[in-house]
């Protein structure tokens, strides 16, 4: 761009733009996305990334310390720590991502029944969203995942299923304070059928505290799958993930100290990212903050 | 006053129904025969019919709910399928050591949660601020189990200081108690402090900016005085709503840590419940779980209306 050669320009900027400014120069956001990034990053590279087979097992390596050749050392079935690692991302990831997919494919249709119509509809959805608001996140997740059966995928929609009723209330909330808006009695007035004024004015402008609470709670689900991992109720054996092999890891913290390290510190760092992320979207995004 | 407690109260009644239906709605959704499993290898129908008899597993669903309920209303959450005692006593053993685990954390919490908050927000903008920021963030990032772990590693691998295991009740060995406790509380409490100071902050920085903060300090009243009699008493009627709230924290913190540290509590009771397919304990203690959150829920609309004047009339 030349903007340098142009005239300056009396009209304000776009507020997209400004959001975008301010976001970027908020260091610790930016710092998050660039841990997201590394992150998604990995996820997807690991085949190329990982300097041995994640599920290769040797038994003249078992439990050696960090190395030269294994950087992050060996687990108790003589496997790659840093190759599982690699791999174990893809577990966070889609876990992440899915179980927010899911959360947000069921709350926010019904945050938006919920609020733009309001009467024995938001009544009835309500008291459901309350109820599955009343049992704490991590319990329901475990419940459902019992129920369900251990497996990555069960997992996801345990976890999924957790998340929703916190995005219903919150588009609900958000429906309702558009829907007071002049634009909205005027889509009214003019004759405009729900859906449209629903899909074409309410929620574009109900989206911004949605997406901040969207990518916190991919840090939310990423700590979750790791939790049901290290249960023993989401990624089984011997596929990879970093909260299963904290699991194992914790049996030989005697023995072999390095093998819970690295995939707490991998857990850890893309939890930060994703949280330094969201707040930053937040800062952004609110023009009340600042 | 009481018009408003008794309206919430009956708001209560139908998120709690819903609350029991998903409960026991749950164990439908269970993989396979839990009568398979309990009859062992003792596999012929008569004896599989008897069990279904007995656990009310041969009646239609609905009947099975109303069934289900009636006992529960008469606190009866019925008998563990894997050791035949009644759900109800298990909890009763159970959340003693649970809750004196959340007493600690909750403890950890405030101290360090609160005063954290309070200082980050009056110095916004500095190195405290940031430094309590970057700790805080980091407090609600970190897996708790992971910190569970690291710390194991160091006072118990390293310095033998704590031990990494070996509960004993708090009437028969204190110490040992005490000494068992202290790393799992440090733990959910410092996940707890986490969210209790960047709400703190966030609390207090509203009232700093509010016009009646500014007028003390036209009127010459030190920045203290400002700070603890005017801006923190406002700021406290979001901080104690939440502080109820955190609830759900504290138990996932509990089922977590009681599993890094094995400790004999309530959230151990949830995971080997789950892994041995007692549903019944899995339900009754969802139940318990999601009743006292109601309840909990319930206290700090009260406690809103209680702390914050403005909200009596007409509330």
């Amino acid at each position: 761009m030349t903007d340098v050669a142009l005239p300056a320009r009396a009209v304000p900027r776009r507020p997209r733009n400004r959001a975008l400014a301010a976001f970027l120069r908020n260091r610790a956001a930016v710092a998050g996305a660039v841990v997201v990034l590394v992150f998604v990053a990995v996820a997807v590279l690991a085949p190329l990334l990982a300097p041995f087979d994640p599920l290769k097992t040797n038994f003249l390596l078992i439990r050696k310390a960090p190395s030269a050749a294994h950087w992050l050392g060996t687990d108790d079935l003589g496997r790659d720590i840093l190759s599982r690692l690699l791999f174990g991302a893809r577990a966070s990831l889609l876990a992440g991502c899915i179980s927010v997919a899911i959360a947000l494919a069921i709350g926010v249709p019904v945050g938006l029944l919920s609020g733009y119509f309001g009467g024995w509809i938001d009544g009835v959805l309500s008291r459901v969203v309350e109820a599955l608001l009343s049992c704490p996140f991590l319990v329901l997740a475990i419940a459902l995942g019992a129920f369900l059966g251990p497996s990555l995928g069960n997992a996801m929609i345990a976890i999924g299923l957790s998340a929703m009723p916190i995005f219903a209330r919150l588009t609900r909330g958000q429906v309702l304070a558009v829907k007071a808006e002049d634009y909205i009695a005027g889509a009214r007035a003019i004759g405009l059928p729900d859906r449209w004024i629903v899909l074409r004015y309410v929620l574009p402008n109900a989206l911004a505290p949605i997406v901040v609470q969207a990518t916190l709670a991919i840090a939310g689900a990423i700590i979750a799958e790791a939790s049901l991992s290290f249960l023993g109720l989401g990624q089984q054996p011997p596929a990879p993930s970093w909260g299963s092999m904290l699991n194992t890891a914790k049996n030989f913290l005697d023995q072999a100290p390095w093998m819970s390290i690295s995939p707490g510190a991998a857990i850890f760092a893309a939890v930060l990212g994703f949280n330094l992320l969201g707040d930053g979207l937040r800062d952004a995004l609110d023009p009340k903050e600042g | 006053m009481l018009s408003f407690i008794g309206r919430r109260l009956l708001l209560a009644i139908p998120t709690l129904v819903l609350v029991s239906v998903f409960t026991f709605s749950l164990q439908k959704l269970l993989p396979g025969d839990p009568v398979l499993t309990l009859a062992g290898e003792e596999r012929s129908p008569e004896v599989l019919a008897m069990l279904r008899h007995k656990y009310h597993l041969d009646d239609p669903a609905p009947v099975q709910y109303l069934h289900w309920i009636g006992g529960v209303l008469h606190g009866d959450l019925g008998v563990s399928l894997k050791t035949d005692q009644p759900v109800v006593q298990m909890i009763g053993q159970k959340l003693p050591i649970t809750i004196e685990l959340a007493l600690l954390a909750m403890a950890i919490a405030l101290l360090l949660g609160i005063p954290a908050g309070v200082l980050a927000a009056t110095r916004k903008g500095t190195a405290v601020d940031l430094g309590a920021n970057v700790l805080a963030l980091s407090g609600i990032s970190v897996p708790p189990f992971w910190l569970g772990v690291l710390m194991i590693l160091l006072f118990a691998v390293k310095l033998h200081w704590l031990p990494a295991s070996g509960f004993a009740p708090l009437l028969e060995d204190p110490v040992q108690n005490l000494r068992t406790m202290l790393m799992p509380s440090l733990v959910i409490g410092a996940a707890l402090s986490a969210s209790l100071m960047r709400h703190t902050r966030g609390a207090m920085l509203a009232v700093l900016r509010a016009d009646y903060i500014r007028t003390a300090r036209a009127k010459g009243l030190l920045a203290p005085s400002v700070v603890l009699k005017h801006a923190f008493r406002n700021a406290l009627v979001p901080i104690v709503t939440l502080t109820t709230l955190l609830f759900g924290e504290l138990i996932g913190g509990a089922v977590l840590t009681e599993q890094v540290f094995t400790i004999p509590g309530f959230g151990k009771m949830i995971v080997d419940a789950v892994f041995t397919r007692d549903y019944a304990v899995v339900q009754g203690v969802v139940l318990c779980v999601a009743c006292a959150f109601v309840l909990l829920n319930l206290l700090a609309d009260v406690l809103y209306v209680v702390i914050n004047p403005r909200l009596r009339v007409g509330a």
